[in-house]
């Protein structure tokens, strides 16, 4: 399983493009929204956690169906489904994979922009903390979505249409989180809500993406 | 006898085709009685004037929306479970036609908030939950139309409806953790309380429930005949490019 994650991380570097986007349309958004709100510093903070848990989840959709296709296309999936190690710990890997090289550096990267959306100064350890906890929790539930569409040609739009909905509750406690922190307000309980998506989902939709890709690999 | 006969897909057609001209009927008296006795034979509400009668159709419509996706996931389960074809086909019927229930809901809610909340939309915890089981609804179908092979289709879908129903209910409760609710609780059918409801309104709107119920099973029949028909159909030509 290590060899598996060290071969996924270094093709997601190596071959380079598709990961290294998501972090690029990270930093557009960024720009973008102010340019389209207007630059009064009271609104932008005011809008900021959601703009940049949005920002995220998007930047996270961007690199979802890279998880499985191109195993899917040529031929790999086929092997690794058949590997001694379980299907569900190959896509657990894949998953983490992905959170290295897409969920990790936009929870870095975003303190950084929260400076241009003007971020209150008690909100960041805040913005760091629920997206450290809950980006995981996006590759996972991405990680399903992926899986779901893997054998469809041109799946992408497919697939954000089918992963949305479900990030909706982890966005709205996220989100919720870096709100409160910023106001100075107690932010336990959004945060212990989204530390339980994110371990269930770790936890319980392995199993269902690995039912979906043997459905997919029949 | 037992309930897993009307599995065979040859079965299930019959017992559709007898049961059709009941049900649609059926459908067609309790809706004709409930919203003609609603619209036209039921008193103004003293606050909220004639507006109060889209109860009538917003209240079943609303129950159906989410009664729609419960059966849904019951076939799916049936259907991952036991792998009876003309379940996933029913499930595969259904989705439309709760998610027109789920569309009639915010709209007539909608034209009911405009006069009374001064709001056609407002992100309330219902509100917004319905908007995202029209989300799930909308995401369901375009899987189903997706992915070629049926049975793949269905059992990619049957596992999107079962992880799906997990996140919408997931979703309704931190929906009403992000924004306190405009929307009233529902008024009818609490266990152990009387209905604060008039009897009035009570009626019409348990027969107009009624009708709902009975489109819905009359509609689902029809649908899922009509699948069943297409997929022989499929059989058919498949056999004779052999030949």
């Amino acid at each position: 399983m290590i060899a598996l994650l060290i071969r996924d991380l270094r093709l997601a570097l190596r071959a380079g493009g598709g990961f290294g986007l998501g972090l690029a349309f990270f930093l557009l958004l960024a720009v973008l929204i102010p340019l389209g709100v207007g630059p009064e510093g009271g609104t932008l903070a005011k809008i900021a956690p959601g703009v940049l848990w949005v920002g995220a989840l998007l930047a996270c959709l961007l690199s979802l169906d890279r998880i499985f296709a191109l195993d899917f296309e040529d031929g790999s999936l086929d092997l690794l489904a058949t590997a001694p190690i379980p299907l569900e710990g190959v896509v657990a890997v894949k998953a983490l994979a992905h959170w290295l090289v897409t969920g990790l550096p936009l929870t870095l990267a975003a303190p950084l922009l929260g400076v241009l959306l003007h971020l209150p100064g008690q909100g960041y350890g805040w913005l760091l903390a629920s997206l450290a906890l809950g980006t995981p929790a996006l590759s996972s539930i991405g990680a399903f979505g992926a899986a779901l569409v893997v054998g469809v040609k041109r799946g992408g739009l497919l697939l954000s249409l089918l992963v949305l909905p479900l990030y909706v509750p982890t966005l709205i406690f996220g989100a919720e989180v870096v709100k409160r922190g910023a106001a100075g307000m107690e932010t336990g309980v959004p945060l212990a809500m989204l530390a339980a998506i994110t371990l269930g989902a770790m936890a319980a939709l392995p199993f269902a993406s690995a039912l979906a890709l043997r459905i997919n690999l029949r | 006898m037992s309930l897993w006969e009307y599995a065979n897909p040859k079965k299930f057609s019959e017992t559709a085709a007898r049961l059709l001209p009941v049900v649609a009927p059926l459908a067609g008296l309790c809706l004709a009685i409930g919203l003609i006795w609603g619209f036209f034979f039921t008193p103004d509400d003293y606050k909220q004037g004639s507006t109060v009668k889209i109860i009538f159709l917003h209240v079943p419509a609303a129950m159906m929306a989410i009664n729609a996706w419960i059966m849904m996931l019951v076939a799916s389960l049936v259907w991952i479970v036991r792998r009876h074809h003309v379940s996933a086909l029913a499930a595969k019927a259904a989705a439309p036609i709760g998610m027109v229930f789920t569309l009639i809901a915010l709209a007539t809610g909608a034209f009911w908030g405009q006069p009374m909340w001064g709001t056609w939309w407002e992100w309330d915890p219902r509100l917004t939950s319905f908007l995202i089981l029209l989300l799930f609804y909308l995401g369901y179908i375009a899987l189903w139309q997706a992915v070629e092979s049926p049975d793949t289709a269905a059992d990619l879908t049957g596992v999107l409806c079962i992880v799906g129903s997990v996140f919408a209910v997931l979703s309704r409760y931190a929906v009403k953790f992000w924004n306190q609710g405009l929307h009233q609780d529902s008024t009818i059918m609490k266990v152990g309380e009387k209905d604060p409801l008039d009897p009035a309104y009570y009626w019409p709107l348990i027969v107009c429930l009624i009708g709902v119920v009975a489109l819905f099973v009359a509609l689902v029949l029809l649908r899922t005949v009509t699948e069943i028909r297409l997929r022989r159909l499929a059989a058919i030509e498949a056999r004779e490019k052999f030949e």
